[in-house]
């Protein structure tokens, strides 16, 4: 770094394609999927109207409708804000952090699962702060 | 310690050239997003962790059934939020479109595609603020701590999307209740009738509002996890304050691109930079109808 150039910053504009063809295109595939999530929300909806719903099947649609859901996110990303047209170093500065979110999720859903777990046990009752003279109540006669 | 000397008036971005082929304010607009990307993925997340942790959490189904004019009998669920989502998700191709025809410098495409966006944007508040309004005024019959029943709205503090209330349950409640809620629940079963039929309501005694509410069969719920008022309100609170906030953004490049500025300039990079910002919003959007209404 011997000398400083005062010049413009040099960067090199994205190749234009001209027409406007692929933002078209990309706003009916997420049209496309969102009504795909849609509908599986109404089957959800309508699994859950039913006399015995079946929770491995909503747990699934569910499943699909998050895939969807990263789906729509990556062509926003990727197509809308351009980040697939990016170099690829300014790619992996964006994408590599966003990987936490992998942990984030598991750790905090698995957290509130063992909460739960924990509430639906005397585990989970609050603890008897005040001194109380009267005998231990025993496990059996709590419910 | 000592630092290096540094000529005066050195423009760190602006020697050689930047590594990610890209402006200062562009990156750097990239990075803010990523942060705020973290701030609402750890609203989420913390939102997912008490619906975890708890057994029964209110199903949206039920909660957004509702649609402008279509009347409280309506049972439309999913239907005004993909209303929304599709406001928002058109918006964002307004809004690119803009950032193609600044490529092309041609400032009466960007200023149309500017404008089409920041309607897009106004349209949008304008169904959150009437969701919001139904939610904070709604009248959901609900068992009460003390036993008794009454009419709750979705709020911070209160959520009346419990489970179902048994029939008995029902009733013995109703013995409970004091008159002036007796009178409340009882208006609630005459949406049509006027102030008239309500002030013969609380001249009615107790056991005929009674008679009167069963015979109806009304629906109760017990009062559900109080968190949820405050993670939908917070949550699309935080998402609607972005989107206005992008709205205005949206009106100074407007006006900016009107005045002339970018033309004077030679690129249109900062509609890009308002873009990424515009589609960003859009993106937090995707995952809250996700989080909120679809699971």
């Amino acid at each position: 770094m011997s000398q400083h150039v005062i010049s413009p910053e040099i960067t090199f504009a994205a190749p234009h394609e001209g027409g406007t063809k692929r933002i078209w295109r990309v706003f009916w595939l997420l049209s496309f999927l969102t009504i795909l999530e849609l509908g599986l929300g109404l089957a959800i909806y309508n699994i859950h109207k039913g006399e015995n719903p079946n929770a491995t099947l909503v747990l699934f649609f569910k499943g699909l409708v998050c895939i969807l859901t990263l789906a729509k996110a990556y062509y926003i990303v990727s197509v809308f804000m351009h980040l697939g047209d990016e170099v690829r170093n300014m790619i992996m500065t964006i994408v590599v952090p966003l990987c936490l979110f992998i942990w984030f999720i598991i750790a905090f859903l698995w957290d509130g699962n063992a909460w739960k777990n924990l509430r639906n046990t005397n585990a989970g009752s609050k603890p008897d702060t005040h001194q109380v003279e009267t005998a231990p109540v025993k496990e059996g006669e709590k419910h | 310690m000592s630092t290096t000397a540094i000529p005066a008036g050195t423009k760190w971005w602006n020697g050689g050239k930047s590594p990610f082929n890209a402006s200062y304010g562009k990156v750097m607009m990239w990075y803010f997003l990523m942060s705020d990307a973290f701030t609402f993925g750890a609203f989420l997340i913390s939102y997912g962790t008490i619906r975890f942790s708890v057994n029964h959490w209110a199903d949206p189904n039920h909660v957004f059934n509702a649609f402008p004019f279509a009347g409280h009998e309506a049972n439309l669920p999913l239907a005004f939020v993909s209303l929304m989502t599709f406001i928002l998700i058109f918006s964002s191709v307004t809004m690119v479109l803009a950032v193609h025809e600044g490529h092309n410098m041609n400032r009466k495409g960007v200023e149309r595609y500017m404008l089409l966006t920041i309607l897009g944007g106004l349209a949008f508040l304008s169904c959150q603020a009437w969701e919001w309004t139904h939610l904070l005024t709604g009248e959901h019959i609900s068992l009460l701590s003390d036993g008794t029943l009454n009419t709750l709205p979705t709020t911070v503090k209160s959520n009346p999307w419990g489970t179902d209330l048994p029939h008995e349950a029902i009733l013995a409640a109703l013995q409970k209740t004091p008159h002036d809620q007796l009178v409340t629940i009882a208006g609630t079963l005459h949406h049509s009738a006027e102030a008239a039929a309500h002030h013969d309501l609380s001249a009615m005694s107790n056991p005929e509002l009674i008679s009167q509410i069963s015979a109806a069969g009304i629906h109760a719920t017990n009062p559900g996890p109080i968190a949820f008022g405050g993670y939908f309100f917070g949550i699309t609170g935080f998402h609607g304050f972005h989107v206005f906030s992008g709205v205005i953004i949206n009106i100074v490049m407007y006006a900016k691109t009107k005045l002339g500025h970018f033309d004077q300039r030679g690129h249109y990079e900062m509609i890009e930079k308002a873009g990424l910002y515009w589609h960003f919003v859009d993106l937090v959007w995707v995952f809250v109808f996700l989080c909120f209404y679809l699971i």
